[in-house]
C-alpha cells in the first residue's frame, strides 16, 4: 500500500526515551517558546547546539528522519527565497547599517545585513526542528494523552488528542480504498484534469469519508458514552509513568534556558543582536 | 466554559484525524508549490456541524499534528487555522444543518468560511508572523492573499458540494406516510 511518508514513533532505549511524557512535552513548548520570541543571534547558536547535541543522545538516526529533514530543507529555502525576493533590503531596515556585498541588478543587492538577517531566520527556524522531531520520534503516543492532561488540559481534549493520534492510520487507510475505488470508476485527482473538475472529483472521494466517519463518531461515542466517559471531573491514565529525578533536571534545565533566553534577548531593550553598530 | 459532550470528544478527535491525512495527501494546482488544502474543506464542514469549539480544536490539533510531522511546528499559522475552524462554528453555530439545507442556509455557510478565511489568513497569520518571526510585511501579505483565498476556494466549492450531498443523505422529519 502506499502509504504516506510521516514521521512516527521509534522505539529505542535511550535517555530521551526514559524521560516522561509530560517532560518532553515541557520541554518541547518551552523550547518552542524560547526560539519564537529571541531573534539574538547568540542565544540561537546556543540553543542549535544543544538541540544537536540532545538529538545525539536520542539515538535516532539521520537516516530515521531524513525524509522530514528534506521537507524542512525544502521549506526553508523557499522561504528564504520569497523573503529576499519580497524585500530585498530589509535586514539594512532592521540593523540600521549597510554593507554592499554584490550588486545583482536593480534593487537587488547583496548585503552583509541581510544575509545576516537570513542567517537568523534560518537558525530561529532550524533550532527548534530536531526538538520537534525528537519529541514526536521518542514519545509514545499512548502515552502523550497522559502527559497532556498531566500539564492541566482538560482530560476531554487530551483524550480527543489521543482519539486523533489512534485513528489516523484507519483514516489513511480508508481515504486509500474509497480513493482507488473511484480510480478504478475513472475518477482522477492528478494534474490531467482541470482544477475545478479535480475539485468536484475529491467530493466523491470525500464524501464517502466523511460519512464512514460520522458513524464512526456515533459508534466510538457511544461506547465511551457506555463505559461512563466523562462523568467524573478526574481520569487515571495506564500509561502515565512517575517522574524520576531526570525528568526533573531536563525541566530545570529548559526553564533555566528559557529565562536565559528571555533575559539575553530583552536585556538592552531589542530582540536582535546587531554586530554593525 | 460548558463541558464538551462525549459525541464532541469523538467528533474533535475523527475531525483532527481526518485533517491531517487531508493535508497530507496533496492535489496539484497550475501554481507551483501550491496545493489544494482539502483539509479547509473538512474542518468548514465538522465546525458547521458540531460547532465553534469543535472547528477550533480540529483545526489546532490537525494542524499541530501536521507541521510536527513534517518540518516543526509553525506556530503562527497553526493558530490561524484554528481561529478559521472557530469563527466558521461560531457564524454557522445557528445554522441546523441536519434539519435539511437551502439556498439560504449554502449562503449563509459561504459567507461564514470567507470572513474566517480572510480574517485568519488576511490578518491573523501575518499578524503573529511579523511579531514573531520579524519578515517582511509585503511578503507575509502576499503569502497570506493566495492561501486565503485558495483555502476560500476549496471550502466554497469542497465544502458546499459536501453539505449539500451530505443533508441529501438525512432522512427527513415526516418523511414517513401512512398509507392509506
Amino acid at each position: 500500500m502506499a502509504r504516506i511518508a510521516i514521521l512516527s514513533y521509534i522505539k529505542r532505549s535511550s535517555p530521551v526515551h526514559e524521560l516522561t511524557g509530560t517532560t518532553k512535552l515541557i520541554f518541547f513548548i518551552a523550547w518552542s517558546v524560547a526560539s519564537m520570541v529571541t531573534y539574538d543571534t547568540r542565544v540561537l547558536f546556543c540553543m542549535l547546539l544543544i538541540s544537536v547535541a540532545v538529538f545525539k543522545v536520542s539515538k535516532i538516526k539521520i537516516r530515521d528522519i531524513s525524509i522530514v529533514l528534506g521537507l524542512a530543507a525544502i521549506f526553508l529555502l523557499m522561504n528564504n527565497l520569497f523573503v529576499y525576493l519580497f524585500s530585498p533590503e530589509y535586514g539594512v531596515g532592521l540593523y540600521e547599517s549597510r554593507t554592499v556585498l554584490l550588486t545583482i541588478a536593480g534593487p537587488y543587492t547583496i548585503t552583509l545585513q541581510q544575509l545576516f538577517y537570513h542567517l537568523n531566520m534560518t537558525m530561529k527556524v532550524i533550532c527548534v526542528v530536531p526538538v520537534a522531531l525528537l519529541f514526536i520520534a521518542c514519545t509514545d503516543p499512548s502515552e502523550f494523552a497522559a502527559s497532556l492532561a498531566s500539564i492541566g488540559v482538560s482530560y476531554r481534549i487530551a483524550y480527543s488528542v489521543s482519539l486523533a493520534l489512534r485513528y489516523i492510520p484507519d483514516v489513511q487507510r480508508e481515504y486509500h480504498n474509497i480513493s482507488q475505488a473511484q480510480q478504478a470508476r475513472g475518477i482522477d485527482l492528478s494534474g490531467k484534469d482541470k482544477l475545478l473538475t479535480r475539485m468536484k472529483n475529491s467530493v466523491s472521494i470525500l464524501l464517502p469519508l466523511i460519512l464512514s466517519s460520522l458513524n464512526r463518531i456515533e459508534t466510538v461515542s457511544n461506547a465511551m458514552e457506555l463505559r461512563g466517559f466523562g462523568k467524573k471531573k478526574k481520569r487515571t491514565w495506564y500509561m502515565k509513568r512517575p517522574m524520576k529525578r531526570n525528568d526533573w533536571l531536563t525541566i530545570g534545565f529548559v526553564l533555566m534556558i528559557l529565562i536565559v533566553d528571555l533575559v539575553v534577548t530583552f536585556w538592552d531593550g531589542s530582540r536582535y543582536y546587531n554586530p554593525f553598530l | 466554559m460548558k463541558k464538551l459532550s462525549v459525541k464532541s470528544v469523538v467528533a474533535i478527535g475523527i475531525g483532527a484525524a481526518l485533517f491531517f491525512v487531508l493535508g497530507k495527501i496533496s492535489i496539484p494546482t497550475p501554481v507551483p508549490n501550491t496545493y489544494i488544502s482539502l483539509q479547509y474543506a473538512i474542518q468548514a464542514v465538522f465546525a458547521a456541524l458540531f460547532g465553534p469549539i469543535a472547528g477550533l480544536l480540529i483545526g489546532f490539533i490537525g494542524h499541530t499534528l501536521i507541521d510536527a510531522t513534517s518540518y516543526g511546528p509553525w506556530w503562527s499559522w497553526i493558530i490561524a487555522s484554528a481561529f478559521a475552524g472557530l469563527v466558521i462554528g461560531l457564524i454557522t453555530l445557528k445554522l441546523d444543518i441536519n434539519e435539511g439545507i437551502d439556498v439560504k442556509k449554502i449562503v449563509h455557510f459561504n459567507v461564514a468560511q470567507i470572513i474566517a478565511h480572510l480574517l485568519s489568513w488576511g490578518l491573523v497569520a501575518p499578524c503573529l508572523d511579523i511579531l514573531i518571526y520579524s519578515e517582511p510585511i509585503e511578503k507575509l501579505f502576499a503569502q497570506g492573499l493566495v492561501a486565503g483565498i485558495s483555502n476560500m476556494l476549496t471550502t466554497g466549492v469542497v465544502g458546499t458540494l459536501l453539505l449539500v450531498a451530505y443533508s441529501g443523505t438525512i432522512v427527513k422529519k415526516g418523511s414517513l406516510n401512512k398509507e392509506d
